[in-house]
């Protein structure tokens, strides 16, 4: 696919400007980006999970949605799209509905590694025919930064807070995107913010015109969650591409992909330094929880190699 | 022209929504409402309908899906029993405070625990505030043209709100009746095309649907709301005339069976309604003024026309197949006593819980029932008016 980026940048906004997320919003960067994927003239009912997307893009009476919208609850966002897509094939199939919609949801980690779990797992397993695009900033922002299964191992949340006896969050993060995967549906992809946004728009272009289910996981930093100085979402971006913790790659029709292989794979404390989150990680004595972060990075990468590399 | 038939309650509800067409059906199974989604299943197998039918993973996503299918422009519905309605809870509130036209056909079972498939009322008790229509069946046949009726009161555009239309698990809903079916032709034209004003898949004009909206409007949306539900008992009057003219069956907001004279009353919803009709039966036979009141139309609550067809009785037991856990009686025992003390009754009361679990209740129980309301009468003294019945002590 052909890829102008000031073509794509300049199409027509479907989120428009006035929400309250906060500057600097990874979700928000997201969604943007996501939706420049569909195509000028075709519709789109976008459904949304409940967290900070929700809460600040549709405060009653307002709405930035360009779009159709709706947001039922909190754990419940690929259910409610598979009722629409529902309602849209009978409504084709009846002759009540001549144009063409896409259905996309989004949702938080919360939202869909967690509560959302199983209504996602419903929906990709029926293989309804919508993108459920996950913008994972790694813990429960809306709420307050509490951990998630995507919270990273060693971040410091508000439930796994760093103590004398904590060093923040025990348990390494689920991979959600190998997950989804494996329910064998005929896309799914993971992605984030990095150099002309070419591999989002791409992705979410590919999501958005497979038919059938497909998946994105979207690697989406919360300034506030993650403690970072808030103009440099770009370069944690990068790094987290660099250092192989969020490498890209795209799973289709079973078939594995990789993106994107750094040339030098740098050492992961470049991800973990400029995050408030990792801050006790950089505590004399510490070293060896950084080591033990860079073993599972390792580990997760190999497999990940191995799986490409069967094609 | 009417069919008559052997069916039992599912399989009678299952017909109606053959017959309605609906669009979009997502569904769980759970006993002992499995039957409804399987033969609706059978008739999407077979090309019968035009519906979609989603078997989704969970009773949670089920109602999600109908709220999805409903807001996107299309005429959903669900079936559920007990644990399944307690795990879509949240979605109930939902659905009502988007002011969705959608219908649940509900199968009363007890909630858990003790586990327990046999039927009492706590599962829909206990959703009786969620902002739903609730429309209890006595049989098969009042469950199926409960059925035929749903949409025609919850689409009504001065309503606008999901409605339960419920029957009892396994006494009605597995049990064989003979019953009189309406044609397909008659259902169809009776139900109606469904046309949404405003839904997602408008493609001239987008919506959006479920808002955050805090302290400066929540309690508009909620007020809002309400006003839906006052309309609702002139609606289910309104589509039970009509329906009537194609059925000759006829319906209220409750069925007030031997009231007339009657000195005591039984009030109490579903199938043990039948029961007492046998023993109000038996006792008007030895000459006691006993009658019974059958509540139809449960949510909204007819309080008014409640209290006005209870004001010549002396003494009254209301039925609660469901505990309330207030020390004093059960949700309808709550609801009828305001009701009574609003038109300031003078009757004396009593509340008995009964049949729960699907604990069985017989003609005698019943006729103890009244035997007690008589001695009531006479002593002029209720005694403890919070009350079990058919109970090991």
């Amino acid at each position: 696919m052909s890829y102008n980026f000031k073509e794509t940048m300049s199409k027509t906004e479907r989120l428009a400007p006035g929400h309250r997320m906060c500057a600097g919003c990874g979700g928000t960067i997201a969604v943007r980006n996501v939706l420049r994927g569909l195509h000028e003239g075709d519709k789109a009912v976008i459904g949304n999970a409940t967290g900070c997307l929700e809460v600040s893009t549709f405060t009653y009476p307002y709405t930035a949605w360009e779009d159709s919208y709706i947001h039922n609850a909190f754990e419940n966002a690929g259910a409610t799209l598979s009722g629409v897509e529902g309602a849209y094939r009978v409504l084709k199939r009846k002759g009540k509905l001549d144009e063409t919609f896409k259905f996309i949801t989004f949702g938080g980690d919360g939202g869909t590694y967690d509560i959302g779990f199983q209504s996602l797992s419903g929906a990709m397993e029926r293989n309804t025919d919508m993108v459920y695009v996950c913008y994972d900033n790694g813990a429960y922002m809306n709420t307050g930064i509490q951990r998630s299964s995507a919270t990273p191992m060693y971040a410091d949340t508000t439930t796994t807070p760093v103590g004398s006896e904590s060093n923040g969050k025990p348990q390494n993060r689920k991979d959600l995107a190998a997950i989804i995967a494996a329910h064998d549906i005929p896309y799914a992809a993971q992605t984030t913010f990095i150099g002309n946004f070419k591999d989002l728009h791409v992705k979410s272009e590919k999501a958005i015109y497979t038919p059938g289910a497909a998946f994105l996981n979207i690697m989406a930093p919360c300034p506030r969650g993650w403690r970072y100085n808030t103009p440099d979402i770009m370069e944690i971006c990068r790094l987290g591409v660099e250092t192989c913790y969020w490498p890209l790659f795209e799973v289709v029709e079973g078939r594995w992909i990789l993106n994107y292989e750094p040339k030098k794979k740098l050492p992961i404390e470049d991800f973990l330094r400029p995050q408030g989150r990792f801050k006790h990680l950089f505590k004399k004595g510490n070293e060896y929880l950084i080591e033990e972060f860079q073993k599972e990075a390792d580990r997760r990468w190999e497999e990940l190699k191995f799986r490409c590399s069967r094609g | 022209m009417a069919k008559r038939d052997r069916l039992s309650g599912n399989e009678a509800i299952a017909i109606a929504l053959r017959q309605i067409n609906p669009d979009v059906f997502p569904a769980f199974p759970i006993t002992p409402s499995t039957e409804i989604p399987q033969y609706f299943a059978s008739f999407v197998a077979n090309g019968q309908v035009d519906t979609e039918f989603i078997p989704v993973e969970s009773e949670h996503s089920s109602m999600s899906a109908a709220i999805g299918a409903s807001a996107a422009g299309a005429r959903s519905l669900t079936a559920t029993s007990s644990c399944g309605l307690a795990y879509m809870w949240e979605e109930l509130y939902i659905a009502a405070s988007n002011r969705l036209p959608l219908a649940l056909a509900l199968v009363n079972r007890a909630l858990s625990g003790p586990i327990n498939i046999n039927c009492d009322h706590s599962d829909s008790m206990g959703a009786r505030d969620a902002g739903w229509i609730q429309i209890y069946a006595e049989n098969n046949q009042e469950a199926y043209d409960n059925m035929v009726q749903a949409y025609r009161i919850s689409e009504h555009k001065d309503v606008r709100l999901p409605i339960m239309i419920c029957q009892d698990g396994f006494i009605t809903s597995h049990a064989v009746e003979n019953m009189e079916l309406l044609e397909d032709g008659e259902v169809r034209s009776f139900v109606g095309e469904y046309e949404p004003e405003n839904y997602l898949l408008n493609p001239e004009c987008p919506m959006a649907v479920g808002p955050y909206s805090i302290t400066d409007y929540y309690m508009e949306a909620k007020r809002n709301q309400a006003e839906g539900m006052k309309h609702v008992e002139k609606v289910v009057l309104e589509v039970a005339k009509e329906f009537e003219e194609i059925s000759g069956r006829e319906y209220g907001l409750f069925e007030a069976y031997r009231m007339e004279d009657a000195e005591y009353a039984v009030v109490m919803i579903g199938s043990a309604a039948g029961t007492t009709k046998d023993a109000v039966d038996a006792l008007r036979k030895q000459g006691q003024k006993a009658g019974l009141l059958k509540i139809r139309l449960y949510r909204p609550f007819p309080a008014e026309a409640v209290a006005e067809a209870l004001k010549g009785v002396k003494a009254l037991a209301v039925m609660d197949r469901a505990e309330g856990y207030t020390n004093h009686g059960g949700p309808l025992g709550a609801d009828v006593l305001s009701a009574l003390y609003r038109a300031r009754a003078k009757a004396l009361a009593v509340n008995y819980i009964y049949g729960l679990g699907g604990r069985d209740v017989r003609v005698e129980d019943m006729e103890g029932v009244f035997a007690t309301l008589k001695q009531i009468a006479e002593d002029g003294d209720t005694g403890e008016t919070y009350r079990y019945l058919g109970i090991r002590e």
